[in-house]
């Protein structure tokens, strides 16, 4: 399978099952409409009719030999024999875990999937107690994996703080035992934190994502506390000061936008003027939801990830560079074809856990009754489920089986598709297309860098 | 080649070979937390 687009001026063609990326001239761009394995010696005399109305037949005859060279050494219309490998890990180890260490909030957000903090759950602290069975449950059930993650998140984890230290104080004094290691991440709205915690969290988190939505209008329109007051005041400072002792260890600020900011490519740049240089900005989808984008707002949505692109280009040109989350793509060193089948591993090796100890497959997954798959202080592990989760890989999925990008997104999010779609195997299209679409322009961003720009 | 530039290893057949180790972190773990991207990770063997 192939997947070509024109975009910036280049013509790029995918090879889906290598990961081959090829940057081709019109010729190859318009000869690739016409032929296919299996190849013979010599391009066919129809299609060879065909297109010498407008190109040089010695010059078609040589790029459809350079096409079969391509396809010979396995890099263009290669096969799709992973398919084998997705039977794999269906036991696979739990080595990562979400903890919702507070369902409780102090912002209001407008846009919040956690119904601002609880979840529709009640607003409740995890406590310790929950937290060391928490780190327990990981330890005994990650089999032979080396590195451990657990995610602080909520609600709003800093509000919880004590018992965020004494968990990741436990966790550390099992390592050596077990010969694991654990990363800690926290995601925070910022509002409490101090020189304290900026300490702690600089020294013990491997990543800290800080959640600010851009441009001060538009995150204080939509991130605000309950009198109505935006935040951006209070917590970019903060974040500010996080970020300028925190060495080169990672983070994020990260921000959501909605229709209301399809021009979100201002609030990327806002947050890379307001002196941050690792930035993520998610569009809230859903169905009906008075925020979310929906399909008519895909092309300015696209189009805008494409200015973006081309701001961040022309910045480099400058020397300022900052990395945009979904723009990041590693072509060469990324994670291998195994990895790429499931994703994120929800439900199966990474696990959400409430503060009541329930588990289920994801954060996003919190609250739905039927995804509930045990509880950590009562022991219980629902194996069925996770071997249904272990079994939701892009060869079990219809529309990813045979989808372009199946290797870059790796069937995509469970819970939206179950949230929109009623089921985790059924893709959720407006995430899909607009995953499609960062993709394209990532690789595209990859060419100009290595090409230079195009007329 | 005169017509057709190839940007990166394509070694995505070879990394199948060798791969599943699991050492890598768990996508969902890092900025998104909404929608995966697994492409942007490091292979951490």
């Amino acid at each position: 399978m192939i997947h070509k687009y024109k975009l910036c001026g280049f013509n790029i063609v995918l090879d889906v099952n290598s990961g081959g990326v090829h940057i081709v001239d019109e010729l190859t761009y318009d000869l690739l409409d016409n032929v296919e394995p299996p190849f013979e010696e010599k391009c066919p005399e129809k299609v060879m009719e065909k297109l010498s109305r407008i190109y040089d037949r010695q010059e078609i005859e040589d790029c459809y030999q350079e096409i079969v060279e391509l396809y010979n050494d396995k890099i263009l219309f290669s096969e799709d024999d992973y398919e084998k490998y997705a039977k794999w890990s269906v036991a696979s180890p739990v080595k990562a875990m979400c903890l919702n260490i507070a369902h409780d909030c102090q912002l209001r957000c407008r846009y919040c999937f956690a119904s601002t903090g609880d979840f529709g759950k009640g607003r409740k602290l995890m406590s310790f107690e929950t937290g060391k069975h928490a780190i327990d449950f990981l330890l005994e059930n990650s089999g032979d994996r080396p590195n451990l993650e657990v995610d602080f998140f909520g609600g709003e984890p800093l509000m919880n703080w004590e018992t965020v230290k004494r968990i990741v104080d436990y966790a550390r004094s099992r390592e050596e035992e077990y010969g694991k290691k654990f990363r800690f991440t926290i995601t925070t709205n910022g509002l409490l934190l101090n020189d304290e915690k900026i300490d702690y969290i600089n020294r013990e988190m491997s990543n800290v994502v800080l959640s600010v939505d851009g441009r001060k209008e538009v995150n204080d329109y939509m991130r605000v506390l309950p009198g109505a007051d935006g935040c951006y005041d209070i917590i970019v400072p903060k974040y500010k000061k996080l970020v300028d002792s925190r060495g080169e260890k990672e983070y994020y600020v990260r921000g959501t936008f909605t229709n209301k900011n399809l021009d979100f490519s201002e609030d990327v740049f806002a947050l890379y003027e307001a002196g941050f240089d690792q930035i993520s900005i998610e569009p809230v989808v859903g169905e009906g939801e008075e925020y979310a984008l929906t399909e008519k707002d895909l092309p300015a949505v696209f189009k805008e990830y494409e200015k973006l692109a081309k701001r961040i280009l022309d910045n480099e040109k400058e020397g300022r560079k900052f990395n945009f989350f979904h723009f990041m793509i590693d072509l060469d060193q990324g994670p291998c074809a195994i990895k790429r089948l499931r994703g994120c591993g929800c439900g199966n090796d990474y696990v959400a856990i409430t503060p009541d100890g329930d588990i289920y497959p994801c954060h996003q997954f919190v609250g739905i009754d039927e995804y509930k798959m045990g509880n950590i202080d009562e022991g219980t592990f629902d194996q069925e489920m996770k071997k249904d989760f272990a079994n939701a890989h892009i060869y079990s999925k219809p529309d990813c089986r045979r989808c372009w990008a199946k290797f870059y997104c790796s069937g995509g999010c469970n819970a939206n598709n179950y949230e929109y779609m009623g089921d985790i195997r059924k893709a959720h299209k407006i995430s899909c297309e607009l995953e499609k679409k960062r993709l394209e322009v990532a690789i595209m961003m990859k060419a100009f860098r290595t090409y230079g720009e195009q007329e | 080649m005169k017509h057709i530039k190839t940007i990166n290893k394509a070694n995505l057949k070879e990394s199948a070979q060798k791969g599943g180790c699991g050492k890598c972190q768990a996508s969902c773990q890092s900025a998104c937390k909404t929608s995966c991207t697994v492409a942007n990770q490091k292979c951490e063997r």
